[in-house]
């Protein structure tokens, strides 16, 4: 019996190529779509991780609330006591001061006058100590455009967009107009040892990457920073370990109620990436179930237009002496086979399209020009594990959901019913 | 033996609803059908052969009364039950013939024979058989998209007797086809109906079906206004 159902089912392209291919396509979707956000997710995570928020973030209290003032008078001290602390406390992850501050960056001519200027936002870093692991973490060897890294105290780099509009070259001498800690003007000079480019929209403009210990020198900051981040090994944001460290380290400082005293917060309480995985996260629960109601819908719609030739042969087969929860069965095992069939279609196709965008991905740095958010500017798929699974709740369940409802027409009507409608 | 009851139906009232009225096709039906009988429902367009057809075979229920087959009434069954009834006892031909279009000829005349759950050899034996009493031998393998009027109908018949059941309920089966065909497939039914004793129900009004008859029932709106015994039917000699 099962395998005369099966012969049919093979021999009627209305019942499965097509209802297959449909699946499939709506499958793909959800596996493409799935994998897209999560590379997004991954992308923006962990440039928002290395660039700005770490894993953790340590201010002071009064920092941590105006963070995008760039307050250096509000900057962390004794950071020689605190690092260390962090390290013996929680030793499994990386410790790091930086310092950002905003300035002008200036390039005087031969008599020491102004030739040209202009603003940049500066980030200052371990650069110089021997196996720092900000240059990786910054990945500063890949972005390299011209020139090489800073290698002695004195150099910076700069964006090469930022180099090419203000027409300046390598080794030229750069004087950076800022204010320090105090208040008072800080006036340094750098020597331009080498030009970035992050593919990162704001971050391309006019950033300004120094050694830590040169800005604590400019900025008036011996033993200060803007803030320690910390970071888990290989990059991965663990929510939990990140809370946990972030309750036990303000535990300490809880009752001080000292304005500079410092206080942790994870990658997640940071206004910019928090909300946007929030929003992710919820946006792919909604997609997922939006689609599970449209490809029911859509398939159900397939299957009630060829449901008039349908109802012919069920009825015949009632006739014939089939029982109507025979029938039922055979239907659902029908969507279960087709829905199965087209999902693993599906899966494959949409791993494929992912893993395209995943080693490809897609240049959007158009779309960008205005943004302020650190947005990567090509954004890529990547494969998650749960993407080999992800399109099966679509195309599993809307195709035998449908069939489960639509077939309930089989017990509603009367048998001679059905044959009436194929009649007519 | 000879004179077994196959079906019985009491009373039997069938309404539809029409607009806001209820519209009666089958009214006080009260009726009775033998082992053997080669029997016709004729009548005018819409007095109701199709509805009996379709009540007699519990695909229909009806509004009111009661009907037998096999001695089960019919009314009381399950789902599950009344298909198992019609998978034994009766055999269903079509009108529009209904065979199953994915499925080649020897297909389906089998399929009633997978729903009794017949042992493979047995199958085999009994398909052919069908197949050669209805004379399709040659068109096992052919699809119904490749027949014609009369060979649809006659695999149809084939399907309907595979199983050797006691009744055959027919719909019209000469409805759509020629006078040559007509005949042919009467010749053939009736040759069934004397050589296995099964019992053929028609509903028709086809004349050429009428010459055919041992019994003839006629509805007029709903109501059987004459039973007949039809002694010596012309035309059962010519064969
Ligand atoms: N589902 C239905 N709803 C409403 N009325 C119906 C329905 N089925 C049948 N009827 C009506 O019942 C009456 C009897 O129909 P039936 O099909 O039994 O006629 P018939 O004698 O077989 O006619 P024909 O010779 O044209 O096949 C017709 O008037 C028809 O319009
Ligand atoms: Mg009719």
């Amino acid at each position: 019996m099962i395998r005369f159902l099966v012969k049919g089912l093979l021999r009627d392209p209305n019942r499965s190529v097509f209802p297959v291919l449909i699946v499939g396509a709506g499958v793909m979707i959800t596996v493409l779509f799935y994998c897209w956000v999560l590379g997004v997710r991954e992308d923006i995570t962990r440039t928002s991780a290395v660039l700005d928020t770490g894993h953790v973030k340590i201010t002071t209290k009064a920092y941590g609330e105006i963070p995008g003032q760039m307050p250096n008078d509000l900057a962390l001290s004794g950071i020689g006591r605190l690092v260390p602390e962090l390290f013996r406390d929680c030793p499994e992850m990386d410790w790091v001061p930086r310092i950002k501050f905003g300035g002008l960056l200036d390039f005087p001519d031969d008599k020491g006058e102004t030739r040209v200027q202009g603003p940049v936002l500066g980030m200052a870093v371990d650069l110089l100590t021997p196996g720092s692991t900000e240059v990786r973490r910054l990945n500063l060897a890949g972005a390299i455009v011209r020139g090489r890294l800073p290698e002695k105290p004195g150099e910076i780099l700069v964006s090469e967009e930022f180099a090419e509009k203000l027409g300046v070259d390598l080794y030229e001498t750069a004087t950076l107009i800022s204010a320090t800690a105090t208040g008072g003007m800080a006036v340094q000079n750098f020597i331009l040892a080498g030009t970035v480019r992050f593919g990162i929209g704001v971050m391309d403009k006019g950033t300004l990457i120094a050694d830590i210990t040169d800005i604590q020198y400019a900025l008036d900051m011996a033993d200060s920073a803007s803030e320690i981040l910390g970071f888990f090994p290989d990059m991965n944001f663990d929510e939990v370990r990140a809370l946990g460290e972030k309750t036990r380290f303000n535990a300490v400082y809880e009752n001080i109620r000292d304005e500079f005293s410092p206080v942790m917060t994870t990658l997640k309480d940071q206004s910019g990436p928090g909300e946007y995985l929030d929003w992710v996260d919820r946006w792919i629960f909604i997609f997922i179930f939006v689609f599970i109601l449209v490809m029911s819908i859509v398939l159900w719609n397939t299957g009630l237009m060829s449901g008039i030739r349908r109802y012919g042969e069920i009825g015949v087969r009632l006739a014939i002496g089939e029982s109507k929860g025979h029938v039922y069965q055979a239907l659902i095992g029908e969507a279960l086979a087709t829905g199965m069939a087209g999902s693993i279609l599906g899966t494959f196709l949409g791993l494929g399209f992912s893993y395209y965008l995943q080693e490809v991905g897609i240049d959007i740095s158009g779309m960008l020009q205005s943004a302020a958010i650190l947005f990567p500017n090509i954004l890529k798929a990547k494969i998650g594990s749960g993407a080999f699974y992800i399109g099966f709740i679509p195309g599993l369940g809307a195709t035998v959901l449908g069939s489960l409802v639509s077939g309930i027409s089989i017990f509603s009507r009367e048998t001679s019913q059905l044959f009436k409608e194929l009649e007519t | 033996m000879e004179d077994q009851i196959l079906i019985a139906t009491e009373r039997l009232v069938k309404h539809y609803p029409m607009g806001k009225h209820l519209f009666t096709a089958l009214n006080d039906i009260t009726i009775t059908f033998k082992s053997r009988e080669f029997t016709g429902l004729v009548g005018p367009s819409g007095s109701g052969k199709t509805t009996l057809l379709n009540i007699i075979g519990a695909l229909d229920s009806p509004t009111r009364g009661l009907v037998r087959v096999m001695g089960q009434d019919t009314g009381t069954l399950s789902h599950k039950q009344a298909a198992r009834l019609r998978s034994i006892y009766l055999g269903f031909t079509f009108q529009t013939y209904n065979l199953l279009p994915v499925y080649t000829v020897y297909e389906n005349v089998e399929f009633p024979l997978l729903l009794l759950d017949m042992a493979p050899a047995q199958r085999k034996k009994a398909v052919l058989q069908a197949l050669e009493w209805v004379g399709l031998m040659d068109k096992q393998k052919s699809r119904p998209s490749q027949l014609s009027g009369g060979e649809s109908q006659r695999v149809s018949i084939a399907r309907a007797m595979v199983k050797a059941p006691k009744i055959v309920l027919a719909d019209e089966p000469t409805a759509n086809l020629d006078a040559a065909n007509s005949h042919n497939i009467l010749q053939m039914m009736i040759k069934l109906n004397e050589e296995l004793g099964t019992t053929f129900i028609f509903a028709s009004h086809d004349d050429k079906v009428i010459g055919y008859l041992k019994r003839k029932i006629t509805l007029t709106d709903g109501k059987v206004v004459e039973d007949a015994r039809m002694d010596l039917p012309e035309g059962r000699n010519t064969c």
